[in-house]
């Protein structure tokens, strides 16, 4: 390795663990449903950046990157979107059901 | 075999209709006047189990798998759909149980035009599609879209009723599944980037004692076993599937869980070499021999007939596990050897035994109008079909012969002293004693004569009682299946002709 300890790959692969690493304390950890959805948005953007990292490093033949991952990222951030969407639903349902703020009631 | 050499198979077109029959029977549910509704999704569920079990028969008649290339586009650049021996045995039972449950599920969820209703059949086939595109999706990625097809269907049903405690259960219970594919889909991150395909047989021919591919496959399962509900993270569970509507319990039970289950019981036994696999599934064997013991003590705790139910998948999705160690340890082929066959009898006894006890319980509510164990007495006169229904459901639950749940359990036996694995012994002769015990809090109450004599709350309906009895039937029934290690199910494996 030279002296520049990291080249753009590496940095943003660390980023990732890092936020999958946050994102995972938060979904196991947290009281608040709230909060633990707004932690699998992080963990799910610390897979995504992994999915980035994944093209730089697989680009061959001349390309600057792989697309397949970055078609895949887009699928998943749809997916995560809608993951999320139904979630602050059945959220807001849980506060309107509790009268109150619906991230106190969190298990 | 060569990822090359993968052409479309003259019936791939029937992979194609299974995915898209129920996804154009939830167009034409919105299409459709909504009095209607509930005999188009009916419609479309049995259209469903045609395309099933004609993919069954040629696959079987074939003695090979069906496979449709979509778009004609080769992997790794192109999706293969894959109909191998044990997907399309998969994939019929599933089809089977859906049948019952919406023939029982007809006008249980308010009049026509309301939104329930709506959302329920929506569900229930979207539930279906996702489920054939899991059993013949070849893609890891797009078995990952799979698997969030089939929770975004399964969430909303459990909170069909809209009191505070489902909607909590349901939250609950998208935050497992949540995370449990986001780990997975880490997994296919790792994959991709070390091997640049994400086609199940081109992996399969790539593989070898590789660490990325352990990490890969340890989180991928680590996320799965959060969906199937393993324990120890099978807290999500019992709240979910007790408060969901009956019928919806029956779907999720019976089959949701299993989803899950079959895309790991593919990584462990297509995709890691076989050598690096046998350590990973004792600890695999060890969660499931203490998910049946917990699952079954908690289901002896419980005061209510539908959580007992609930906490009894726990258990019965434990045994499924112990195919990992059984069938990795043998030495022999897999595919070919008792655990297997036994893991797959179990997964098909537990759905209809299953199915069939958390609609009897729905039809119990019914009559009495509660499900407190503790005052069932008499329930035998008031609701004879019922009863007879949890009582043939029950046999196969607790592996007395003849039934499915008989014979996956003596042949997990067999497979067990063949090994010379005691201990495996001792949890499935645990796991049943405990069964037994469970059961029994139910049954010796009903069948117990009234003080005095009670009324039913609401009137049977005969077609309902007969969906449940149905299935119990079947869970007795494929236990006059033979014995032994069964052909179809090795039928394409892709392990079986790699090195």
């Amino acid at each position: 390795m030279s002296l520049a300890p990291f080249d753009a790959a590496t940095l943003f692969g660390l980023m990732g663990a890092i936020l999958v690493g946050l994102g995972l304390y938060g979904v196991v950890l947290l009281e608040s449903f709230l909060r633990r959805l707004l932690a699998f948005n992080l963990l799910g953007g610390g897979v995504f950046i992994l999915f980035g990292v994944v093209a730089r490093r697989g680009a061959g033949a001349g390309f600057s990157g792989d697309p397949v991952p970055q078609a895949l990222v887009i699928t998943g951030i749809v997916v995560a979107f809608c993951a999320t969407a139904l979630a602050i639903t059945l959220i807001e349902r849980l506060g309107e059901e509790d009268g109150d703020d619906a991230s106190g009631g969190g298990s | 075999m060569n990822a090359a050499m993968l052409a479309t198979t003259p019936g791939g077109g029937l992979l194609v209709a299974a995915i898209t029959v129920p996804v154009i029977g939830i167009l034409l549910l919105w299409l459709v006047r909504p009095r209607d509704v509930e005999t188009v999704a009916l419609a479309a569920l049995l259209a469903n189990l045609g395309v099933a079990l004609a993919v069954l028969e040629k696959v079987a008649a074939g003695a090979a798998p069906l496979v449709y290339l979509i778009g004609g586009w080769q992997p790794p650049l192109g999706l293969a759909l894959r109909a191998d021996g044990i997907a399309a045995v998969f994939m019929a039972m599933a089809a089977i149980v859906l049948v019952p449950v919406a023939v029982y599920a007809r006008g249980q969820f308010g009049a026509p035009g309301e939104r329930r209703p709506m959302v329920f059949w929506t569900m229930l086939l979207a539930i279906t599609a996702a489920l054939n595109l899991i059993f013949l999706g070849e893609d890891l990625f797009n078995l990952y879209v799979a698997l969030e097809l089939l929770t975004f269907a399964a969430v909303p049903l459990v909170s069909l009723d809209g009191s505070r405690e489902t909607l909590k259960a349901a939250l609950r219970y998208l935050v497992f599944a949540l995370a449990g594919s986001v780990l997975y889909l880490l997994g296919v991150a790792i994959i991709y980037g070390a091997y640049g395909t994400l086609d199940l047989g081109g992996l399969a021919a790539l593989r070898g004692p590789d660490g990325a591919l352990l990490v890969a496959v340890g989180l991928m399962t680590a996320g799965l076993a959060a969906k199937t509900a393993l324990f120890p993270l099978h807290l999500w569970l019992p709240p979910a599937h007790a408060g969901a509507p009956p019928a919806a319990s029956a779907v999720l039970s019976a089959l949701v869980v299993k989803g899950s289950f079959f895309i790991a019981l593919r990584l462990w036994f297509d995709l890691l070499p076989p050598e690096r696999a046998v350590a990973g599934s004792t600890l695999l064997g060890v969660f499931g021999a203490a998910a049946v013991v917990v699952g079954s003590a908690m289901a002896l705790r419980q005061a209510r007939l539908k959580l007992l139910v609930a906490y009894s998948t726990v258990a019965q999705l434990g045994y499924l596990f112990l195919v990992f160690p059984l069938g990795l340890g043998s030495g022999a082929a897999p595919f070919e050897s008792t655990a297997w066959t036994a893991g797959a009898l179990q997964l098909m006894a537990h759905a209809f035994a299953k199915a069939a006890m958390f609609m009897a319980a729905g039809l119990v509510y019914e009559a009495i109008g509660h499900d407190r164990i503790a005052e069932f007495r008499g329930l035998g006169r008031i609701a004879p079909l019922t009863v007879l229904t949890m009582t043939l459901a029950s046999i196969s639950l607790m592996g007395l012969p003849p039934s499915g749940g008989f014979s996956a359990k003596w042949l997990m036996l067999t497979a067990a002293f063949g090994e010379g694995a005691w201990w495996w012994v001792l949890v499935i002769a645990a796991g049943g004693l405990l069964a037994a015990g469970y059961v029994f809090r139910i049954l010796v109450p009903a069948f117990t004569p009234p003080e005095e004599p009670a009324a039913r709350k609401k009137p049977v309906v005969v077609t309902r009682e007969a969906a449940a009895l149905a299935l119990a039937l079947a869970a007795i029934l494929i236990g006059f299946l033979p014995l032994a290690p069964w052909p179809l199910l090795a039928v394409g494996r892709i392990a079986a002709g790699a090195p």
